[in-house]
């Protein structure tokens, strides 16, 4: 019964995955980063990530701030909180997110206000549709060890 | 532009002026020549006359008054005689006798003639003009003087000189004394005339008593002298009589002057009226070489206008303006042109302006076209490191190659703006022939397949495993060239052979015999493929010894690829080589392609000094064929290296060496396609046309044959021979039966009827054959010891663990998340892994001395980005490195490391060549595109980093 939850994990996992994948969510980055976790570092994609998060929900708060608090924004700044965007949301392969960006950082090079808004909140959802998902990866993934964990010493017997 | 217009107007002017001014004085001159002549010819008889006539009258008055006592002749009588011969003399108003007294004999003369010598000169001062009015009486008589020389007679006209002293007037004295000295003709400068006030010249004559010889003294004249005939002359008068006889119509102004002395010309006729010609001056000469006279000439009107030199003057005026205008338009044009220039000049800046954006655009497209590719070939290299049998592998590492193919086909299209501004600079890197061959047919192997088409190499043996050229370059002309044929062969076969360029020659008889036998790879007709390079060089050096690959270590390869595909239309043969060309735009629909895939391999053949060149026939076929030269493995130099790479190449070709082969083929040319890569395996091959004679040589021949190739299509022909066969060969040696393979072409026909024999399915192979791909299958099929999938992934994964296990690295970048991820990356490989998020933290970890091999370092930081802090840590190594040289720093203090400089990578996301450049600029040594590629990281850390040998296990 629980050895059948691990392969139903895996596959949810996988399924959940090659959906991300598919809407271009994530990209083969995230693999890397996968396979970049071992066993000195158990946990090393969920810490990225979370850091990801951390840093990523600072620089949404400062672009929102930016473009709202201000009659005239400053969009060098901005530029330089959306480089810091692109580059973290490539490194863990988060795709749309970063495309976003990119986009987002064309309207604030061209002091498009109305462009650069419309973009926030589409990274917005991007990134909240990215973590949501993220977050049920790494559910099932939790589910997956635990279910592992309590298979191995069953079959260990 | 007016310059030249006034230039043109005033040189006409001088011209004309020149002219006229010429023209002017020869005419005048004319006028002033015939002048002079005439009046030169007048004076002559005039003084001629007055010659003649003195001395008729000397005569007379010597022998009527002298020789008589008393005298013959009185006042009257001489008076009459005058008046009578004056028609003689037309010039002379007046003529008078005046005879020498002493003053021994003047009161004797006074006596005998009633009257008392008078002296002349107060006279001249108070001219007086009425007869009447004379009173001779009122002259003072003479003072007392040596001699004397009254007149005695005169005539009429002058009567009042009677009893004058001609001694006493300044000028008559001078006249008298000259004249009985030279006993010639003399004349007087021009004075006023007694009485009459006119202007005049007397001519004097001496009559002498007795006939002097011509050579007489002056002192012996002077003693013989009598008395002095003198001739009034009217100049006035002689030259308006002068000019009448001329009759000259024209009105010529004369002034005659008297010249003796020079300074001061005395008048003598002057014209009253005024005119400003130009004066043509003339010598008089009145028959007293004394005296010099002047005839001063000009035309008393304004001259005519000179015609023709204003008609000429005009019309030179006129070719002059014409030029003007001439001058005019070509400045304007000029002009124009110079305005067109810059109106090209800055349409070509636009251009230029556009051909950037345009680069630019190719560079964010390519980009963009990058990055989706680079999660098809992460998979794929993923891929190829699970598990997976000989057959996926293929498949895996084709569509990577494929994948890489297309990356690099991307970089190809940057690279055409490169070719055309001729800043392509081929590369000189060991590489294997036979292996980038192979390459190229595994990325057409799928469309080959699908499409039915033969796709084949063959390498001549005497062509070099190693040359040194740019692999990437040649793969990419060949490329190029078999996709081309690709999309248009639908049947038949694409035949790719590699010769050097002295064998094709030497061949050359061969390969008529061949194409005249049609014995082709797929039995199609092909094209001449002779005709293909006949404007080759050198090939039209034919016969001179020189050829480019003579030397040793130059190799001229000649590439062919031929197809049998739809050809080229004749029209469209001509520029076939022309960037964005195509046959037709209907082409370009059904095939797609830029069309500038043969003007880049023009390009580039011409970069590797090579021709290129093609035959088409509609219909039957292209052949293109090309040379290029590489540069010969010299035997020592990196020989090693060779090995090492054809190696790599060739790793399993081991496993077969020394099997034997047979293979069936009935086409001598497929067959040898087989042969040549069953040679590269080191597998020693037999052919034979059909399983018959298979059969017969399997039984005759007593070694042992490994395996048996059969051509497809042998095999579905002679479906009814291939069962039997299977039954012989058994027979024939049942303890080491051969392996059969067959070789197929494509995927849907395969020999699936065996099977229901009973015997084993021979083994399908499917071409195109490349060395790995055909030692992969052989390998499976006879179970030869499968030495796991030792891929390129792990190798340089492995061997990044050996460069990278227990090096120091320090990680600068100002975002946590890649910080992270490229430390636990770099981590994985055994790196001791230090991170930073600043430039001006890390200068603080890499001041000397410290322990680290490498630093990666992000470009983009805020504060201090990765260029600057490059800079920074340079300036402050070699700060250090001279002041240990100089010896101011103890080297024991910086770990006895004498020259410090810490390996910087830049860690960049996009990857452009202007990063790569400012990343040199800046003293870093290299760049890693972030999120790492292991290959790619491999390959710039084993530039610094050199595997440890204590570390090698």
């Amino acid at each position: 019964m629980l050895g059948l939850g691990v392969e139903r994990l895996r596959a949810d996992m996988n399924r959940l995955l090659a959906l991300l994948f598919h809407q271009g969510v994530l990209d083969e980055q995230f693999l890397q980063l996968q396979q970049l976790q071992d066993e000195s570092s158990p946990n090393f994609v969920s810490e990225v990530v979370n850091i990801y998060f951390q840093e990523s929900e600072k620089l949404l708060r400062n672009l929102r701030s930016l473009l709202m608090d201000r009659e005239f924004s400053d969009y060098k700044k901005m530029g330089v909180h959306l480089n810091q965007f692109i580059g973290s949301s490539s490194s863990i392969g988060a795709k749309r997110v970063r495309n976003v960006c990119v986009a987002f950082r064309v309207a604030s090079e061209q002091n498009n206000r109305l462009g650069c808004l419309r973009a926030l909140e589409l990274l917005e959802h991007e990134y909240c549709y990215l973590k949501n998902k993220l977050h049920e990866l790494f559910q099932i993934e939790q589910q997956r060890l635990l279910a592992a964990a309590v298979r191995y010493p069953v079959q260990q017997h | 532009m007016s310059l030249f217009h006034v230039i043109g107007f005033g040189w006409n002017l001088v011209l004309t002026l020149c002219y006229w001014f010429v023209s002017l004085v020869f005419s005048m001159n004319g006028e002033v020549m015939t002048t002079k002549s005439l009046l030169g010819d007048g004076e002559q008889i005039m003084m001629k006359l007055l010659e003649v006539i003195a001395e008729a009258m000397s005569i007379l008055i010597s022998t009527f008054h002298h020789s008589r006592n008393p005298s013959a002749i009185d006042q009257c009588t001489f008076a009459r005689y005058t008046e009578r011969t004056a028609f003689e003399r037309p010039l002379t108003s007046g003529v008078a006798y005046a005879v020498r007294v002493l003053h021994s004999e003047r009161k004797e003369f006074e006596k005998q003639h009633g009257w008392s010598i008078k002296r002349m000169d107060t006279l001249e001062q108070t001219p007086v003009h009425k007869d009447n009015e004379y009173d001779r009486d009122g002259l003072e008589p003479s003072p007392v003087q040596v001699e004397y020389a009254p007149v005695i007679f005169a005539q009429d006209t002058i009567a009042h000189v009677i009893s004058v002293d001609m001694l006493s007037g300044k000028e008559d004295r001078e006249n008298v004394l000259r004249a009985r000295e030279s006993g010639k003709g003399v004349l007087t400068a021009p004075f006023k005339l007694l009485k009459t006030n006119r202007l005049g010249v007397i001519k004097t004559f001496a009559v002498y008593k007795t006939d002097l010889p011509s050579n007489a003294t002056p002192n012996e004249r002077i003693q013989a002298t009598d008395g002095y005939l003198g001739g009034v002359l009217d100049i006035e008068s002689l030259v308006e009589k002068l000019l009448q006889q001329l009759a000259s119509k024209q009105t010529i102004l004369v002034n005659v002057y008297d010249t003796t002395n020079i300074s001061h010309p005395i008048s003598m006729y002057v014209s009253n009226v005024s005119s400003d010609g130009v004066e043509r001056v003339s010598s008089l000469n009145f028959g007293d070489p004394f005296r010099r006279h002047e005839m001063r000439c000009r035309f008393k009107q304004k001259p005519p206008w000179p015609w023709l030199a204003i008609t000429t003057s005009t019309g030179i005026l006129i070719i002059a303006l014409l030029i003007g205008q001439i001058f005019h338009a070509t400045i304007n044009r000029i002009a124009k042109v110079e305005r067109d220039y810059d109106e090209m000049m800055m349409l070509k800046k636009r251009a230029e302006d556009a051909d950037v954006a345009k680069s630019q655009f190719l560079a964010t497209v390519s980009h963009e076209i990058r990055t989706p590719m680079n999660g098809v070939l992460g998979m794929l290299h993923m891929l190829m490191d699970t598990n997976l049998d000989v057959t996926q592998q293929d498949y895996v590492s084709t569509a990577q190659a494929s994948g890489k193919a297309l990356v690099s086909l991307i970089n190809e299209v940057l690279d055409q703006a490169k070719i055309e501004s001729g800043k392509l600079e081929l590369e000189a890197v060991c590489f294997d022939v036979r292996a980038t061959l192979d390459e190229v047919l595994s990325l057409f192997s799928g469309k080959s397949q699908e499409k039915g088409v033969e796709l084949a190499v063959y390498i001549s043996d005497k062509v070099p495993n190693v040359l040194i050229g740019d692999p990437g370059r040649f793969r990419q002309i060949i490329t190029n060239l078999v996709g081309n044929s690709i999309k248009f062969t639908e049947k038949g076969h694409i035949f790719v052979t590699v010769h050097l360029v002295e064998e094709v020659i030497e061949s050359d008889e061969e390969i008529k015999i061949e194409s005249l036998l049609k014995s082709t790879l797929s039995g199609l007709p092909v094209a001449d493929k002779r005709q293909s390079w006949r404007s080759f060089v050198c090939f039209n050096q034919e016969g001179s010894t020189s050829f480019p690959s003579s030397s040793l270590d130059q190799i001229n390869l000649m590439v062919s690829v031929e197809d049998t595909g739809v050809g080229i239309p004749l029209d469209a043969q001509s520029r076939i080589f022309t960037p964005f060309m195509q046959v037709g735009p209907s082409i370009a629909r059904i095939h797609g392609g830029t069309g500038i895939g043969l003007s880049i391999s023009k390009c580039l053949v011409q970069l590797m000094k090579g021709e290129i060149g093609f035959v088409s026939l509609p219909k039957i076929g292209s052949t293109f064929t090309f040379t290029a030269i590489f540069t010969n493995v010299c035997n020592n130099w990196n020989e090693k290296k060779s090995q090492q790479i054809s190696n790599q190449s060739n790793s399993v070709s081991l496993d077969f060496h020394g099997m034997r082969a047979l293979i069936v083929d009935p086409r001598t040319v497929r067959a040898r396609v087989a042969q040549y890569y069953m040679k590269r395996l080191g597998v020693h091959t037999e052919v034979v046309s059909d399983l018959n004679h298979g059969l017969s040589y399997l039984r005759t021949d007593n070694g042992i044959t490994n395996m048996i190739l059969i051509e497809q299509e042998v095999w579905d022909t002679d479906l009814g021979k291939s069962s039997p066969f299977v039954k012989n060969l058994r027979k024939i040696n049942a303890s080491v039966s051969p392996k059969l393979f067959i070789l197929a072409n494509s995927i849907n026909s395969s020999g699936a009827g065996v099977s229901a024999n009973g015997f084993p399915t021979p083994f399908v192979i499917m071409k195109p054959l490349r060395a790995s791909m055909l030692a992969a299958s052989l390998q499976r099929a006879m179970g030869v010891g499968n030495k796991g999938n030792s891929t390129n992934g792990e190798l340089s994964g492995l061997s990044l663990s050996k460069l990278l296990q227990g090096r120091k690295i320090l990680i600068v970048d100002d975002n946590n998340v890649n910080l992270r991820v490229a430390a636990a990356a770099l981590k994985k490989y055994g790196a001791d892994v230090v991170c930073t998020d600043s430039g001006k933290k890390a200068l603080t970890f890499l001041q000397p001395p410290h322990q680290f091999d490498a630093c990666f370092m992000d470009i983009q930081m805020p504060e201090m980005d990765g260029f600057e802090a490059t800079k920074r840590i340079r300036e402050m190594e070699s700060n250090i490195n001279s002041c240990i040289q100089f010896g101011q720093l103890g080297p024991e203090a910086y770990g006895n490391v004498s020259s410090w400089k810490v390996p910087i990578l830049a860690m960049t996301a996009d990857v452009i060549q202007a990063t790569n450049e400012e990343c040199q600029k800046c003293g870093m040594d290299g760049y890693v595109s972030k999120p790492f590629e292991a290959e790619q990281l491999y390959q710039e850390v084993s530039r610094f980093f050199h595997i440890k040998p204590n570390q090698n296990t």
